[in-house]
């Protein structure tokens, strides 16, 4: 383990002034599975741990009527798949905390940890996407807020400073008649890295698609909103030949690395057959029925 | 060199002062700074669960918490787990079920397995098996470790 120091602050002021003094190399402690091996394996230089869980702001989750949910950014993952109110309205963010891991990682793990770690992988920045999430960010000037499709600049790299802070996570109450569902591929049923994942979120007005939003995963160096997507499918009736004929662009807008987990060949072919399983999946969630 | 801190836990029901590292992680205070060599030191990564404890009564990854954390709160490791005079249910059905082989995994099972009985006193095998995906056997010997948790829902049914 490098030689880390180990701050635990009250408040976010306090916390904030611990990151600026130190400088890049102190880094927020929240879940820490993935910081705290960084710190262990040296893959990056890390010289103090700023645990920021006894801050009550970044701890919990909440929806307030129509102003939507607030997760705080470390909350664990166990927390928010036992929420009953996101289990209802935000199946989505269900699908992505309940396969992070597993049970021991999903104690600790949060949503805030693994949009900060900008893994190109990420299970959930996805489904955080596309159910356009916002990430509340205080730093020493202040206050701001990112769409969460631009927090993540490149491989583990995002907007946040080093010196500030993400709070938390916000998200709109879903539309009437709306669905959103993510899936992810690996070789084994748990427990593994992303070879392609993909998020769909839709809203439905009677058979024709009103809007939809779909982000992929695993196949840039960012998870990525396909905006294309969604423009070709817009105001036109549902069906499977429409989703086809969509699953087609991702020939040319998704460009994928080959790596041990699969080939730039395999990973459209799976972005394809993810994106018309994980849109025919929200459909059935915007009528209100349960999947699988 | 690393500064000592002194860390003040309830460590299996008893409150325990420690003097650690600031850059230990929990499982290094755990088996060097106070000898509980029962959590187990594998991939050191989060992947394989043999440092499994709970932590505040919530499943997590030893490696992956640093020792510091832990001051004010409460730790169970697989030393914590039986009851007063006797085995936990858990522990006595992987016994019975000569649910381990090399055993190196084995408190990382059984802390988890109780994790999921506490939460789930009936789980189906499915259940089981997702629940216990974060821990590894590298001898591959599942099946009977799933029978062995089968086995100690059904005793802690019958109590």
């Amino acid at each position: 383990m490098q030689d880390v120091s180990y701050y635990r602050p009250s408040s976010i002021k306090e916390a904030i002034k611990i990151l600026s003094e130190h400088g890049p190399t102190a880094k927020v402690l929240a879940g820490g599975t993935d910081v705290i091996v960084q710190a262990r394996e040296r893959t990056k230089k890390i010289t103090a741990f700023v645990d920021i869980k006894k801050i009550p702001d970044v701890m919990g989750l909440g929806i307030e009527g129509h102003r939507g949910l607030t997760i705080g950014a470390a909350t664990p993952m166990y927390q928010i798949y036992n929420h009953s109110g996101v289990q209802e309205e935000y199946p989505a963010i269900i699908d992505s905390a309940n396969i992070i891991g597993g049970k021991a990682i999903q104690g600790r793990a949060s949503l805030g940890g693994n949009l900060c770690n900008g893994s190109p992988a990420a299970d959930t920045i996805p489904t955080l996407i596309v159910l356009e999430g916002t990430a509340n960010i205080i730093g020493p000037n202040g206050e701001r807020k990112i769409a969460i499709e631009d927090f993540c600049t490149g491989p583990g790299k995002t907007l946040l400073q080093h010196d500030e802070i993400l709070i938390s996570l916000h998200f709109k109450r879903p539309a009437p008649f709306s669905g959103s569902r993510f899936i992810r591929f690996i070789p084994r049923n748990e427990m593994d890295i992303a070879v392609v994942n993909v998020a769909s979120q839709i809203q439905m007005d009677g058979n024709k698609i009103e809007s939809s939003r779909v982000a992929i995963g695993a196949c840039a160096p960012t998870p990525l909103l396909l905006k294309e997507i969604s423009n070709f499918i817009q105001g036109k009736e549902l069906s499977q030949d429409l989703l086809e004929n969509a699953a087609e662009l991702f020939n040319n807008l998704i460009t994928p690395i080959e790596d041990m987990r699969g080939s730039p060949e395999h990973r459209v072919d799976l972005a394809k057959t993810l994106f018309k399983r994980t849109m025919n999946d929200a459909v059935i969630r915007s009528n209100g029925e349960k999947v699988q | 060199m690393s500064k000592k801190i002194v860390i003040s836990t309830d460590l299996n029901g008893d409150i325990t002062e420690f003097i650690a590292d600031e850059r230990d992680s929990l499982l290094d205070a755990l088996r060097e700074r106070i000898g509980l060599t029962g959590v187990k030191e594998g991939c050191n990564n989060g992947n394989c669960g043999a440092c499994a404890v709970l932590l505040d009564g919530i499943l997590v990854n030893s490696c992956c918490v640093m020792a510091a954390e832990v001051d004010g709160g409460s730790v169970t490791t697989v030393e914590g787990i039986a009851l007063e005079n006797e085995l936990h249910p858990v522990q006595q059905a992987f016994l019975n079920e000569a649910a381990l082989q090399c055993g190196i995994c084995t408190p990382g099972f059984l802390v988890a397995a109780k994790a999921l009985l506490d939460t789930n006193p009936e789980p189906t095998e499915e259940e089981i098996r997702f629940w216990l995906a974060g821990n590894l056997c590298r001898c591959t010997g599942y099946d009977k470790i799933i029978t062995a948790v089968q086995e100690a829902s059904k005793s802690m049914q019958k109590k």
